[in-house]
């Protein structure tokens, strides 16, 4: 089935989400959509769903016209949407939500169970979903789930099928099935559009590129397209896709961890007997699969999440029996992994949030009474210094985009005279442009003698911050290495293979090739090289 | 990244891309101030959905009236024979229930007609007394619940520690003899601290055990409902001697509310505790460090928590403070209008707090607004069952209303078509990011 929208338009209030947008996906095609946060995307993808009602423009299907008011002309026109934010019912089965809404019956009413089964059985076999049609949907993992969408979409017998942003909840190794997955759907003559803002996987699996920025396309191009290309269209201007940082001069120890050990769910330690040390001026990069520990690594160093053993010094002082407050005193900079749920109050303002953990301290307090004054001059000095981009400090930051929320999190952080840094997948979900801008201020706190702990599940910023990598697996650190070593190896150590400790288990959670496929950046990679590129693709983009 | 714009605090965009994409934050930043008004109304913003709810209310309210009254149902019953007559009668139903209501409760005419001919000239302000009398302790209780929910907790105990509160204010005024002027700050502060105790203990039991403020608090209103009942029946404690009534000694004259004017149930000094109270729940809230950590933790707990601040602490203190507002609510009306404890004494205080908090929207200025509204309301309805016949349980039916509309506001911008708030589109607008 041949999909074309044409001249398609959206106006929110004065702001343009959709300006004339045009794109066509071919059947069997694999098209990505790939934009900033914001730029547009998903209000396309809404408008096609029947979520949204365009202004303007027409959406043809096999060059007919349709009109598509809800999401049930959508599904009619056999259109499938897969949200970013799943719709099932976490209490049903496999094969329940699958056929919520279109419920087949036997005699008196009665669901026919058996024939659900059978049916997502099939999809499941055919397109190598290796869903199990009677397990809880509470207990699959995200990436099972997202395959429980798809199988939705299937059963309503789907011809193009949108994934909104679907690797963005997803590991490496999920994220390579999920690529499997729509491979066999493109070679089944299903087009998939593929909504995305991350450039090595839109290079992975499209066949063709439709960039768009600020509501409009500025462009297509293959899938041979470079990086820094790439970057350069979604952005509107060259980006730096590795920050550029001097040699490390590491000093004295600033952060001390030693045999740290966090009680986990099953009784099995979340966190089992993790020591490192970090150097002041020095950058460690903590790699692992998301789900290996860091999490609660992260929260023990903090105090937020009690440790059963261990100790954890800052600058030679105990803090291990301290309170969050207290950490946070004696000079950790936290910058938490779920920014809007821990790092934000979202209905706070901006210049509020700026303040979160040191409103009760001079100069923005005395006494109990807050300096309002005082915290103010304080926002507008870091908006501007930080350039977050907010109408004004008094605006919530819940509707600042993601990359702006992470920088008012920089900015408190790194503004109050910190000793060690902790970041936690600083970068996840940014566009190029915040990733650039985050990674530059945690290199600078670097160069100014704070010892910076990066967790991170993305090797490519591992790679473009760490000074030394540790590698996470089922709770242990499994090994240290120089930022030279290749991504082999480390996603050999990442599946618990190859350590200098223990021996692994199953090397099964992630393929190491699939972790290279994804991110082919060696250390001295091509990436470097488009840092400096004239702005010719940029301006290809203006108007 | 910062090439184009240094130091600029709120540059929406490139300048060289100029184009309605990159337009709309400026374009909303200068608005005007008659926009943003217009906007306002036609979008519904809080306090226009608010007047808009009273409104549909009193509209209600006002069809219910009439067409509860007999000789306006039996003039509809000849509707095609006289229409104008139907029409006239239920008008006039519902007019005349409406201006006793508001000569009640605001201003009587006759009153400052007779004021100019050498009648009491306080006899003016008698109806706004009573509107200031009843709010009083609506304020407090309301107070109680709003601050609570700032920091993230429901607070349905109002009603328990109003009782607290009353039954410390109470043993405070009859048993203790002490100078005038301390007497009756030290029965405020009792009343305070009967009702603290109890917020307290809700808090503790949440920030320790984990158990949910709506299931403790519902409970422990039964509680104080039984122990106020069983300290009435025991001489020893609060029962009047030779009494078998529920009911408690008078309270010595000096730990009483001054009033102004007139007696009860004139408006006395507990009005002004309950504005004080409100001024400095304001500040606390907005000014205070203690109130930013409330409003975070309720805001977002696990940010609050990483930020540093202690959650459970903060429960606990809320709760205190939540309590003691409910107390003194309590210690208000005990040593204000009723000068003694009985069974009955606690009313609907504690959960009209609830509904005055979410007509207020859980601001101290909008809990007295709110509870001066209700205070009016109740005022006036016992004026106008007075001089119309219609029964004074209307008020509860507006009151009712005014909340199911306020709870609704899809409601009433179907009502009166107003368009949908913008921010229901925002997560799809474009956000501005970045040359």
């Amino acid at each position: 089935m041949k999909l074309e929208l044409t001249g398609i338009t959206k106006r929110f209030g004065s702001l343009v989400a959709n300006d004339h947008i045009d794109l066509t996906v071919e059947p069997g095609e694999i098209r990505a959509l790939l934009g900033e946060n914001g730029a547009g995307k998903t209000t396309l993808m809404n408008v096609l769903y029947g979520l949204v009602q365009p202004d303007e423009g027409e959406i043809r299907v096999d060059g007919k016209v349709v009109t598509i008011r809800s999401p049930k002309d959508a599904i009619a026109a056999k259109i499938g949407m897969v949200h970013q934010h799943f719709m099932l019912v976490p209490v049903f089965t496999v094969a329940e939500n699958v056929t919520l809404g279109m419920e087949r019956t036997k005699a008196f009413g009665l669901l026919d169970r058996r024939r659900a089964r059978r049916d997502v059985r099939a999809l499941s076999e055919r397109y190598g979903l290796d869903v199990n049609p009677d397990a809880y949907v509470e207990d699959l993992p995200v990436g099972v789930q997202q395959r429980v969408e798809i199988i939705k979409t299937l059963m309503r017998d789907a011809s193009v099928l949108v994934l909104d942003e679907p690797t963005s909840v997803l590991t490496p190794g999920e994220t390579e099935d999920l690529f499997r997955i729509m491979r066999g759907l493109r070679a089944g003559g299903r087009s998939i559009v593929f909504i995305s803002h991350k450039l090595k996987e839109v290079q992975a699996i499209a066949d063709t590129i439709t960039v768009i920025r600020r509501g409009k396309v500025v462009g297509e191009r293959p899938p041979t397209a470079t990086d820094a290309e790439l970057a350069a269209l979604m952005v509107g201007r060259a980006v730096q896709l590795r920050v550029s940082k001097t040699p490390a001069h590491p000093g004295e120890v600033m952060f001390d961890v030693r045999g740290l050990t966090v009680p986990g769910e099953h009784g099995k330690p979340a966190v089992d007997d993790v020591s490192f040390e970090v150097r002041a001026g020095e950058i460690l990069g903590v790699a692992g699969v998301q789900g290996n520990g860091q999490t609660e690594l992260c929260e023990a160093l903090m105090g937020l999440r009690p440790a059963a053993a261990g100790s954890v010094l800052v600058d030679g002082r105990d803090v291990s029996n301290m309170a969050p407050r207290e950490r946070l005193r004696a000079g950790i900079g936290y910058i938490p992994e779920d920014r809007q749920e821990d790092g934000l109050v979202g209905d706070f303002s901006v210049a509020d949030n700026l303040v979160l953990d040191v409103y009760d301290r001079k100069p923005f307090a005395s006494g109990i009474a807050l300096n309002l004054d005082a915290i103010e001059e304080n926002a507008v000095s870091r908006v501007a210094e930080f350039d977050v981009r907010t109408s004004s400090v008094a605006t919530p930051t819940s509707t600042l985009s993601g990359g702006n929320q992470q920088k008012v999190i920089v900015a408190r952080e790194v503004s109050r005279h910190i000793k060690v840094l902790l970041a936690s997948q600083p970068t996840r979900g940014l566009d190029v442009g915040s990733i650039e801008f985050v990674h530059r201020r945690i290199v600078e706190q670097r160069d100014q003698g704070v010892a910076v702990v990066i967790v991170s599940s993305e090797l490519d910023e591992i790679y473009a911050l760490a000074d030394r990598i540790a590698v996470m697996y089922e709770g242990k650190i499994t090994g240290f290495r120089p930022p030279t070593v290749s991504a082999d190896e480390l996603g050999m150590l990442m599946a618990g293979a190859g350590g200098d400790g223990a021996a692994p288990e199953a090397a099964d959670a992630l393929d190491p090739a699939a972790a290279d496929g994804l991110d082919p950046a060696a250390p001295d990679g091509p990436d470097s090289a488009g840092a400096e590129r004239p702005d010719s693709a940029a301006a290809d983009g203006q108007p | 990244m910062s090439a184009e714009q240094p130091g600029s605090p709120a540059p929406p965009g490139p300048p060289e891309t100029p184009g309605p994409a990159a337009g709309g934050p400026p374009a909303r930043r200068t608005a005007t101030l008659n926009h943003t008004i217009v906007s306002a109304i036609v979008e519904g913003s809080p306090a226009v959905v608010t007047f808009l709810a009273i409104l549909a209310a009193v509209v209600l309210g006002g069809l219910l009236i009439a067409f509860s009254d007999p000789t306006v149902l039996h003039a509809w019953s000849t509707f095609f024979s006289d229409p104008v007559n139907a029409l006239t009668l239920a008008w006039d139903a519902a007019s005349g229930a409406y201006v006793a209501m508001f000569e009640g409760a605001i201003v009587n005419p006759h009153t400052v007609a007779a004021a100019f001919h050498g009648g009491s000239v306080g006899a003016i302000f008698y109806p706004l007394s009573q509107t200031a009398s009843n709010a009083t302790p609506l304020i407090l209780t309301g107070l109680s619940v709003a601050i609570a929910f700032r920091a993230g907790l429901f607070n349905i105990g109002a009603a328990g520690q109003w009782v607290g509160g009353a039954i410390v204010a109470t043993y405070l005024g009859f048993a203790i003899n002490l100078p005038p002027v301390v007497h009756l700050i030290v029965c405020l502060l009792g009343g305070f601290a009967g009702g603290a105790v109890i917020g307290w203990l809700v808090g503790e039991l949440k920030a320790r055990t984990g158990a949910h403020e709506v299931i403790v608090t519902i409970m422990l209103n039964y509680i104080m409902y039984n122990l106020l009942s069983f300290l009435l029946s025991t001489p020893t404690a609060l029962q009047q001697p030779g009494q078998s009534n529920l009911i408690s000694p008078n309270l010595a004259a000096d730990a009483r509310l001054p009033h102004a004017g007139g007696p009860p149930p004139q408006v006395d000094l507990g009005f002004l505790v309950g504005i004080a109270a409100a001024v400095g729940l304001w500040w606390l809230l907005s000014r205070s460090t203690v109130g930013f950590q409330f409003r975070a933790v309720g805001a977002n707990p696990s940010a609050a928590r990483s930020a540093g601040m202690d959650v459970e602490r903060s429960w606990v203190r809320v709760m205190l403070l939540a309590g003691g507002l409910a107390g003194l609510g309590g210690a208000a009306v005990i040593l204000g209008p009723l000068q003694q404890l009985t069974f009955n004494s606690y009313g609907t205080y504690g959960f009209d707090g609830i509904t005055v908090a979410l007509l207020g929207r859980a601001s101290p200025l909008g809990v007295v607004l709110a509870a001066l509204l209700f205070g009016a309301l109740h005022a006036g309805g016992t004026n106008m069952e007075a001089a119309t016949q219609v029964p004074s349980d209307i008020v509860e039916v507006l009151q009712g209303l005014i909340v199911l509309f306020v709870a609704a506001p899809p409601l009433i911008r179907a009502i009166f078509r107003l368009r949908r708030a913008r921010a229901a589109g925002l997560e799809a607008v474009p956000k501005g990011w970045n040359p």
